[in-house]
């Protein structure tokens, strides 16, 4: 057959230059973001600011260089962190960030490989990558940002969202059983697990750069406000008022069992780091009992 | 010193070992995959051999996370593979198009078994060359080999990995169950006559490198993580410097460009093998293992004086078009026997563009045609 196509509009890498240079570099920390991608699309009152501030600050209290760190994101708001970041960065299909930074995290141990991802992304679609990842111990650094909804489709229920919470697939509220997730992450072998809240950044920088320097799979989950997928329909208020339910709600408990630390609709959310418990890696495991066999002795 | 990756020599193998050889021969150094038969026996040849030259094998959770772990090590600068068959084909489709998408070279074997679903699991099919093709949503350019020997699983296996490096996207090994379990001799050459390509690499500095730009060839050097580029790799429709930019224009450039990247550089992937065509005015046409059915059978009537000859495909996709409507031209009948119910007939039909007759002999699987049936087909047009 004949083709007539369509013309090409050209890219313009001068225009693109233009808007990168645009204002990039005001902020000290600007050499974390990738130049020209601020604005980013997240909601006002969105939990995803914070947390991407404190996983940069993360980075720097690790003082992991920015050309050894990785970020694997999924589908979702929250996957969206990874296209904001100056880093090598990867976005991938929905639920299959774990997987694929599995691959990347094996084939280059001298990276640092960070998985950014939703409570819908990493837990339904995903949850089995999730759980698998965990029991190897692959060498991944998860963080969970939790808003209890899938807030990039407009707010539907999730594997995380609080019985009898209203979202538009449960508009008459949620009759299902959430995922404890630290629980989740404990039973099926991450080495770290620990909940904050974006109301609790400073702890939230801790966290990540405690994983960031220990070896081995994991765990933060982060609970964010979404005042427009979730906040909403459930009378939470803005992203302020958000923040003021979890000041107001939250409880450190640093070590809590991590079967205790459900959370319910309005409810108390226990916060803190709850499992710290080292163990070989997959990667330890395979080059100590396996690829050691085979290695030539040099000379 | 020798390398024990390449195990050079003569031996007595499957074509699922073969295939696993070749793939450790053309560099590949991590494999990930899920078992499932008739593919299962690539998997445990990978997980023997890898570690061997300290490769990583890794049996994933199921195949969606399979080929996602490969396209990972793809970019973190290693050669990549996975092997399965239907239904774990069907899994893998979703990171496929992430794969085309990206342009993260991998090789992805399919050794086809009667489905559709569970179908056949021991037996053989050749059903999924379609769904190779096509099997992902949206629009890109696909490379599948359909190798008809064990020692075409090596050689074969060898080019998927050059042509994905070459071209920067998934290549698809389309074996099949006969081939795949079938034991047959297989020359492994000396290390120094086996072709290694590279992936393009970008060598300018990261300030002025642009992960998407392509030059005339329309692949875009590739930057690995961990080189200092600072790359942002996205399913979404991404512009030259990588970023998503959810436009008609972006989208036409992009999209365009992973299709072309195939159709314009077609003639320099596409193999066939051409046997008695010369005169032929019936052309078999067959691929993988239906071909070595087709063989015997204009092997036979040949020794009869018939006037048939086979075209046997090496390179299903892209699709050699234009020697197709060149033999179209010549024959009167097109012969495309195929264990499915009509996939590259249409193919063929297409190209004839009515100036011959094609003539599909279908099988719905669990069996090969015999030479006699395709010689039945053929003598009946040739009288």
């Amino acid at each position: 057959m004949k083709i007539r196509y369509q013309p090409i509009v050209p890219f313009d890498p001068e225009a693109t230059s233009r808007l990168k240079d645009e204002q990039h570099g005001l902020h000290p920390d600007d050499i974390f973001l990738k130049p020209g991608r601020i604005p980013h699309i997240w909601c006002p009152g969105c939990g995803l600011g914070v947390v991407l501030n404190t996983f940069i600050n993360g980075l720097k209290m690790a003082g992991i260089p920015i050309d050894k760190s990785i970020v694997v994101s999924g589908i979702g708001c929250t996957g969206r962190v990874a296209g904001y970041l100056n880093l090598d960065t990867y976005h991938t299909t929905h639920g299959r960030a774990i997987p694929f930074a599995t691959g990347l995290a094996l084939t280059r141990p001298d990276l640092s490989v960070s998985v950014f991802s939703g409570d819908g992304d990493l837990f339904a679609i995903g949850g089995n990558h999730f759980i698998h990842a965990a029991r190897r111990n692959v060498n991944l650094k998860v963080i969970c940002v939790n808003n209890f909804n899938y807030g990039m489709t407009g707010g539907q229920v999730g594997p995380t969202t609080p019985v009898m919470a209203k979202t538009t697939t449960t508009p008459y509220g949620n009759t299902e059983h959430p995922f404890n997730l630290p629980y989740l992450a404990h039973a099926s072998g991450a080495v770290y697990v620990a909940r904050w809240t974006t109301f609790h950044a400073r702890q939230l920088v801790t966290s990540i750069a405690e994983t960031l320097t220990i070896k081995g799979f994991t765990f933060i989950e982060v609970i964010a406000p979404c005042p427009v997928g979730y906040g909403r329909p459930n009378k939470l208020g803005s992203g302020l008022e958000e923040m003021k339910f979890y000041r107001e709600n939250s409880l450190v408990e640093n070590g809590a069992d991590p079967r205790e630390v459900g959370i319910a609709l309005k409810g108390k959310i226990v916060v803190g780091k709850f499992r710290e418990e080292p163990r070989p890696t997959f990667l330890d495991e395979y080059e100590e009992q396996i690829l050691k066999k085979f290695r030539r002795t040099e000379g | 010193m020798s390398d024990p990756g390449v195990l050079t020599g003569e031996h007595f193998i499957t074509g699922d070992e073969a295939c696993a050889e070749g793939a450790i021969a053309a560099g590949c150094r991590f494999f990930a995959g899920y078992p499932i038969t008739p593919a299962t026996e690539i998997a445990e040849r990978m997980a023997r051999r890898l570690p061997q030259v300290q490769g990583i094998c890794i049996q994933m959770e199921d195949e969606i996370a399979s080929v996602a772990a490969i396209l990972g090590a793809s970019w973190g600068g290693a050669k990549s593979m996975t092997a399965t068959s239907g239904p774990g084909f069907s899994l893998m489709m979703e990171n496929i198009g992430l794969g085309m998408m990206t342009e993260t070279p991998c090789v992805i074997v399919n050794i086809m078994r009667g489905g559709p679903s569970t179908g056949l699991p021991t037996l053989v099919g050749q059903a999924d060359v379609m769904q190779a093709r096509w099997g992902s949503h949206g629009d890109y350019g696909v490379i599948a080999l359909s190798p008809s020997s064990p020692q075409e699983m090596f050689n074969l296996t060898i080019e998927a990995f050059n042509l994905s490096e070459t071209y920067r996207l998934p290549v698809f090994v389309l074996g099949d169950e006969l081939v795949g379990h079938m034991s047959e001799r297989v020359i492994i050459p000396p290390v120094e006559q086996i072709k290694r390509v590279e992936r393009p690499r970008s060598v300018c500095p990261p300030e002025t490198y642009l992960p998407y730009q392509a030059g005339e060839n329309l692949i875009p050097p590739m930057a690995c993580a961990g080189e200092g580029y600072h790359v942002h790799v996205t399913g979404l429709t991404h512009d030259e410097q990588g970023y998503p930019v959810i436009t008609a224009p972006a989208h036409e450039r992009l999209v365009r460009r992973l299709v072309d990247k195939i159709r314009f550089n077609a003639q320099r992937i596409i193999q066939v093998e051409e046997i008695a065509l010369a005169d032929a005015e019936a052309v078999v046409i067959a691929y993988g293992c239906t071909s070595r059915a087709a063989r015997e059978a204009v092997t036979l009537l040949r020794n009869q004086g018939k006037k048939i000859g086979l075209l046997r495909l090496i390179t299903l996709w892209p699709f050699p078009e234009e020697r197709v409507r060149q033999l179209a031209g010549q024959a009167r009948t097109l012969i495309v026997p195929e264990i499915n119910y009509g996939q590259m007939a249409y193919e063929v039909e297409r190209c004839a563009q009515g100036q011959a007759e094609t003539v599909l002999l279908p099988l719905m699987g669990g069996t090969i045609h015999s030479p006699q049936d395709i010689m039945a087909a053929a003598e009946e047009v040739l009288s």
